[in-house]
């Protein structure tokens, strides 16, 4: 079987879903493999709900605001900037590859950037393949020590 | 009334919980009067088989502490949970798998081999490593099996209380033993022995708006000791982390380290931890905020010392 990729994209509501829906109505065509989830504005957007979508098995996560300055509340996409760039690192600890994770602007205009963004970021992740994080962290859960171990 | 009978028990652990017990100093006689130990493997001379040996729910109470690294680790789990009526998660690893926990960003090969065969103190020159099974002329000899991962005692058995801390503080430990004398226990599945508001709301430093244009080492820059660690630019676990060990770490010097665990309503101390921590960021362009949050080394470890197993993301992909 071929491997999908799922990605869950938190978009802010003013901008990148507005540009995401242009591309619908432009009858752009692009991958199918984000799931979006609508939040009124970028600096919303959690660390919490990255790390639960990789926990619940996605492959990559995609976060898309407004441009710097563009913000709808004004500051909320600079918050977004400086959470993201410490997200990056933590997810670097855990050993997630930098391309499962992208933070982009879209402006309500640019309905063909999010159709580029959208394959830019199915296209590396399917090179990846799957992210295994969800099945790293179950096998935690699970009674992880039955085999016997032999180190070199 | 009949005494109470409590045991007090150390999985992967490092002992600092058993002597914070022993720091509620005279009044350990106060709990000898009132509970008979019938079971502390660094202090009375009990054997598992004693334990093995008992009815089960025979022992009112046992403070669990240490998080679940190895086999011999999961069966006094499972022992004691059959043998205890109220099964205490104790200290940050029982917890959330505290210091322990951070193991879970290396493979258990990788463990094992800079133990056994890489440290510079390691002198094993027949590249010994421990084998769970080996045949002697005697017959064959076990030890315990080293797991994949670490976890805190609820992910093996089911928990009743959770005491956080690394350790938890005499002051605490002793609420908790006065609760569960007079028979005062909260709802199941309770943390007892904290509070229910974050180390913030307790701490006595000065706190403004403050903004900083870039962090701070203890270990180089002396902090003003006013003042909160975080508007000085040095990082405290503080805002995401459950009050109740009365911020002895700040009033030592030292920002929060995060042993008390998430506060209630947190499914993810160290995702939190970012968001509390860049809200004091002033900068708003992309590369100097990359400047800014590069002068934190180690950013997991940093900002989820002690919860990584009980996180979203229990360990590292490997
Ligand atoms: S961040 Fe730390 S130093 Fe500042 S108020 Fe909170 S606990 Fe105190
Ligand atoms: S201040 Fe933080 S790290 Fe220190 S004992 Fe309290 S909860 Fe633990
Ligand atoms: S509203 Fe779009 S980033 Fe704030």
């Amino acid at each position: 079987m071929t491997f999908e990729p799922k990605i869950v994209g938190i978009l802010c509501n003013w901008c990148s879903y507005t540009g995401a829906d242009l591309a619908g109505t432009s009858r752009i065509k692009y991958a199918p493999n984000v799931r979006v989830v609508r939040v009124m504005c970028s600096g919303r957007v959690d660390p919490t709900f990255v790390l639960k979508a990789f926990a619940d098995g996605a492959d990559g996560v995609l976060v898309a605001g407004c441009h710097p300055g563009d913000c709808h509340y004004i500051e909320g996409n600079y918050k977004t900037i400086r959470r993201i760039a410490l997200l990056k690192k933590m997810l670097a600890d855990y050993g997630i590859e930098p391309q499962r994770f992208r933070l982009e602007w879209v402006s309500a205009g640019e309905g063909d950037r999010w159709a580029q963004v959208v394959n830019s970021i199915t296209e590396d992740v399917r090179k990846l393949g799957p992210a295994k994080i969800r099945e790293f962290s179950a096998s935690t859960l699970r009674a992880a020590g039955a085999r016997s171990h032999k180190t070199a | 009334m009949a005494k109470l009978k409590l045991a007090s028990y150390w999985a992967a652990a490092c002992g600092g919980c058993d002597v914070a017990i022993l720091d509620v100093h005279e009044k350990i006689l106060d709990i000898a009067a009132a509970a008979d130990i019938v079971f502390w493997p660094i202090a009375t001379d009990f054997k598992y088989s004693d334990v093995e040996a008992m009815p089960d729910a025979d022992i009112d109470v046992t403070l669990f502490h240490g998080a679940i690294r190895n086999s011999e680790n999961e069966h006094l789990a499972r022992l004691l949970r059959a043998k205890s009526k109220i099964l205490v998660a104790f200290g940050s690893c029982a917890h959330i798998g505290g210091i322990p926990g951070l193991a879970n960003l290396f493979s258990r090969e990788d463990i094992l081999k800079r133990v056994y065969l890489e440290t510079p103190s390691t002198v094993n020159p027949e590249k010994i490593t421990p084998d769970p099974r080996t045949a002697v002329p005697e017959g064959e000899i076990t030890i315990p099996v080293f797991h994949d991962a670490v976890r805190p005692l609820n992910q093996v058995v089911e928990v009743d209380y959770y005491v956080p801390g690394c350790p938890p503080t005499p002051a605490q430990i002793w609420n908790v033993v006065q609760a569960i004398v007079s028979g005062q226990l909260p709802e199941k599945g309770s943390v007892v022995g904290a509070s229910e508001k974050t180390q913030c709301d307790e701490c006595t430093r000065k706190k403004q708006e403050k903004k900083i244009s870039g962090f701070k080492r203890i270990a180089t820059v002396q902090p003003d000791p006013d003042t909160c660690f975080l508007e000085q630019g040095f990082l405290c676990m503080g805002p995401v982390t459950r009050g109740g060990c009365d911020t002895r770490c700040q009033l030592s010097g030292v920002g929060c380290r995060g042993c008390y665990g998430p506060p209630p309503g947190v499914l993810d101390q160290g995702a939190k931890a970012l968001s509390a921590i860049t809200s004091v960021i002033e900068s708003k362009e992309e590369a100097d905020v990359q400047r800014i949050v590069d002068q934190i080394p180690d950013v997991l470890r940093s900002f989820n010392r002690f919860a990584i197993p009980a996180s979203l993301i229990t360990r590292k992909v490997l």
